[in-house]
């Protein structure tokens, strides 16, 4: 085919469907309020999340765990917009990271040894590693949809930090939820659920976000 | 002409095309091919492939800028973008034909500079191949558009579809044909 003929055809499909940067917001704003929604219907909020809320570690496990999406999703919606520079959104993540291992730190200092097991398995950390990924599914689909649209270099990267993503926006929503306030919990359990997420968006994207 | 004018003009005409501007978007593509083109010859013959393939590769990477450039944010400057979009399928490229690109294509920024005036080599995928991978009517379309130059609306009439489809299968056609690079 002569490449003006290319140019020709290019020309008559000149408007552009629908713009990425509204897909991704599309994506991510349906996947939260899905996933939310799909919490509050289910088991519903935590009882006495009111009373709770200004106790340090509650606090603490809301405002990380908000942080962490917030970094995630800002990641992911650069990855499939090609020449965007990716360092300093990567290198951003260390900051949840570093709150994550400052608390733990204070816990293990605080809590006697006796009771670091009590706290780090606490009372729901099988239900946490089901649920986290069962409201991560929709962030992820949404996503993946968006993703498609992208122009991501590496395939298998975009769909890492697209599975990373959905893991930390249902983390953000299951803390609304979840029973289990320590740091240590926190920090094994949440990081387990969202690694699942990582990993499961890297095979997919490998396969599926070639373009 | 100095790169950073000529990006700016690139970028506007972007703009427009995004918007639905085909005369934009045609100045566009007529601007960019010939240093797309001087790009991938340069880079054929670095790695070894006969010229004969560089059409290939310019009509691929044209491809990948079309299909996906929704990707380009208007508000950002175009010369990062096009220069990813362009390296990276460029590798892409080469790698399929079967060169080991061991040299990192780092910057590819060159082919902004440049102006090649040459004109197109023969191309190996010739039109009737092409079209006989098309189904219908994506085939009909395209021959009426690219060969016999009518417009969506003279299509559409004469294939008896609404102009809406015409554009739709229109843009399953384009993309059937990055699938097609893609696999050959």
């Amino acid at each position: 085919m002569k490449t003006d003929d290319l140019i020709t055809l290019m020309t008559q499909d000149a408007p552009v469907g629908m713009r990425y940067g509204r897909a991704l917001a599309i994506a991510i704003v349906a996947g939260f309020v899905f996933s939310a929604l799909l919490l509050v219907v289910t088991v519903g909020l935590r009882h006495n999340m009111a009373t709770v809320f200004e106790t340090a570690r509650v606090c603490f496990k809301i405002v990380v765990t908000i942080v962490l999406a917030v970094l995630a999703v800002r990641l992911a919606m650069r990855i499939g917009r090609p020449g965007e520079p990716m360092r300093i959104p990567t290198l951003l993540l260390a900051v949840p990271a570093l709150m994550v291992a400052v608390a733990v730190v204070a816990e293990l200092v605080v809590l006697p040894s006796d009771a670091w097991k009590a706290n780090l398995v606490g009372r729901n950390a099988l239900f946490c590693l089901f649920f986290v990924p069962v409201l991560s599914l929709a962030p992820f689909a949404g996503l993946f949809w968006a993703l498609k649209k992208g122009a991501p270099a590496n395939p298998t990267a975009a769909g890492s930090a697209a599975g990373f993503a959905a893991g930390a926006v249902a983390a953000a929503i299951y803390a609304w939820h979840c029973p289990d306030d320590s740091p240590l919990f926190l920090a094994t359990w949440y990081t387990i659920a969202i690694a699942i997420m990582t990993l499961s968006g890297a095979l997919l994207g490998r396969r599926w976000l070639r373009w | 002409m100095k790169q950073s004018v000529r990006e700016e003009e690139w970028a506007a005409w972007l703009r427009l095309a995004i918007k639905g501007d085909a005369q934009a978007y045609n100045r566009f593509l007529l601007a960019v091919t010939p240093h797309l083109r001087a790009m991938a010859r340069r880079r054929c013959d670095q790695f070894g492939a006969p010229a004969s393939e560089a059409e290939d590769v310019v009509q691929e990477v044209l491809l990948a800028i079309h299909l996906k450039r929704g990707t380009w944010d208007p508000a950002r400057p175009l010369g990062p973008w096009l220069t990813t979009i362009v390296r990276n399928k460029l590798i892409d490229s080469l790698r399929r034909r079967g060169r080991h690109v061991n040299v990192p294509i780092d910057d590819v920024s060159d082919f902004l500079e440049a102006e090649d005036g040459t004109h197109e080599a023969a191309d190996r995928l010739d039109t009737e191949t092409v079209l006989a991978q098309l189904k219908e009517p994506q085939r009909d379309i395209v021959r009426s558009i690219s060969l016999e130059g009518a417009g969506i609306r003279e299509t559409a009439a004469r294939l008896k579809m609404t102009e809406v489809a015409v554009r739709v299968s229109l843009h399953r056609a384009l993309k059937s044909l990055a699938a097609l690079y893609r696999s050959e």
